[in-house]
């Protein structure tokens, strides 16, 4: 593939003649991103896809990240750079309230995720490495600790190869959904009674005794840890760019992944076609291999075309095909604006079946339609706006704001607004 | 096999693109910030969402599993 690819003359390198002193890290550069998201769904996977209204999946997200980069070049004048970023959540979705079977869970969360990495660039050979740690966190739900390493190695040609491997390590709450809970000193009450049982996010769930519709007790199980099951991703991520020629650059990235243990969600329903439900079961290992392709290609002087495509197939069956194109245009040397289509087509993974249609014969089932077969569109435009002397604030450079609108042939429909401000 | 088409053709076309010689002072478009070969940060919670409700991710320089209380 690299034979194919490169085709070029060598280039010389240019000499270093200038004195040098080493140049201490400094804050180079701010980043801060925040987004509103909005969806209206249904077949929520807490309700193993149920199309009525327990099936809700509405869901409402607030996320903001800021990231700092501090950059300082070493007495071997390799520049060496240090990333923090802290970035978090907060949402609302409507079927995590399904999780007691009455409706009345917590129905939003907060997730913060810290991340830190650092860099070091050599020039001369063209040459980086790089180490980075990430911590992510939802109170009751998950956390997840990662790590990752990176190397890239420039060649005479203007391409440049590199090698990223990640790893997350996650523990995952195994809080059910609150009929799947025993709950003890609950004795059987006659029929014309009954028994409401109701779960908190910490996985606590209480029996509320109702007699002739008054509540006459409650019952609350015995407070214990609740359990988590861990959930292992090892990435190799490899890519290649090349500069084509002064008005196009391409790269092509591949991922191996591979995931390992528990690999589902324990609150997410399956109901059998005989109508009892149960919580989905995967398999405990997934392989996973995207590839990605971009090209882009500056036409005249206004117009950049951003094109993308990846294929994607995992070990569980599930075909992807994912094709993006973004045409900035320059309406002056410092504003453009940038409209923008997805496509996405995806079909099912095998052990995927909407509500009630799986049987209690199979091995592993869900029925969460982020598995299924489905075609997306997502379309919306973007303005930005660089002036050299920035934007009203001192300091304030880059302006993005970003406008998308997504469709999936399952009914779910979502809008987000981003905006970005970056500080030099 | 149609992935094995389009993977051809694809590199196929990588293949038949000469790379040009270009030097440091012809790279001015080629270094324009929206000629970057990766996600603009204003995408980077959009890329989140579509990883969410979709069942592959990866090779887009965002996440490709773990990290997250999501399948």
């Amino acid at each position: 593939m690299y034979l194919m690819m490169a085709h070029a003359f060598s280039q010389a390198p240019s000499p270093d003649s200038a004195g040098y002193k080493p140049k201490k890290l400094k804050l180079d550069e701010v980043n801060f991103v925040t987004s509103y998201y909005d969806q209206t769904a249904d077949k929520s996977a807490v309700m193993g896809g149920d199309p009525g209204p327990k099936g809700i999946a509405n869901v409402t997200d607030f996320a903001s990240g800021l990231d700092l980069t501090f950059i300082g070049f070493d007495h071997k004048q390799r520049k060496n750079t240090l990333a923090m970023g802290l970035g978090i959540d907060y949402h609302t979705a409507a079927s995590q309230a399904y999780v007691d079977s009455n409706g009345t869970a917590k129905d939003d969360g907060t997730r913060i995720y810290p991340t830190l990495s650092w860099t070091r660039e050599n020039d001369q050979k063209g040459t980086s490495f790089g180490l980075g740690a990430y911590y992510s966190a939802e109170h009751g739900y998950y956390h997840s600790f990662g790590l990752n390493g990176s190397v890239s190695k420039k060649n005479k040609t203007n391409g440049e190869f590199s090698l990223k491997i990640v790893g997350f390590f996650d523990k995952i709450n195994m809080i059910y959904p609150s009929e799947f809970y025993p709950v003890d000193s609950v004795k059987s009450a006659p029929v014309t009674d009954s028994i409401v049982y109701r779960t908190s996010a910490s996985g606590h769930t209480t029996a509320y005794i109702y007699r002739n519709g008054q509540q006459v007790g409650e019952t609350k199980s015995h407070k214990q840890e609740t359990p988590t099951k861990p959930r292992n991703t090892f990435t190799a991520s490899l890519s290649f760019s090349q500069i084509i020629n002064q008005r196009m650059q391409g790269s092509v990235e591949m991922d191996l992944v591979y995931q390992t243990g528990y690999l589902g969600l324990p609150f997410h329903r399956v109901f059998y076609n005989t109508g009892k439900d149960t919580i989905e079961n995967l398999p405990s290992q997934r392989f996973k291999i995207p590839i990605g392709f971009r090209l882009n290609y500056f036409l005249g002087d206004n117009i950049i075309l951003r094109s993308y495509y990846r294929f994607y197939a995992d070990s569980w069956g599930l075909v992807s095909n994912t094709f993006n194109l973004e045409v900035p245009v320059k309406i002056t040397p410092f504003v453009s604006i940038s409209p923008f289509y997805r496509l996405y087509m995806q079909s099912a993974a095998r052990y995927f079946a909407p509500y009630k249609e799986h049987s209690e014969e199979e091995q592993y089932f869900t029925s969460n339609y982020a598995l299924a077969s489905f075609t997306s569109n997502l379309l919306g435009a973007g303005i930005r706006l660089a002036p050299p002397k920035g934007i009203l604030m001192n300091g304030l450079s880059v302006l993005e704001l970003r406008y998308s609108h997504y469709m999936q042939t399952t009914d779910l429909n979502a809008n987000i607004i981003s905006l970005n401000l970056t500080f030099r | 096999m149609k992935f094995k088409k389009y993977l051809t053709a694809i590199l196929a076309a990588f293949g038949l693109i000469s790379c040009a010689h270009v030097k440091a002072y012809q790279k001015s478009r080629i270094n324009d910030s929206e000629m970057s070969l990766s996600n603009r940060h204003v995408e980077k919670n959009e890329l989140n969402a579509e990883s969410y409700r979709e069942g592959s991710s990866g090779a887009n320089g965002g996440k490709t599993g773990g990290g997250c209380g999501c399948n």
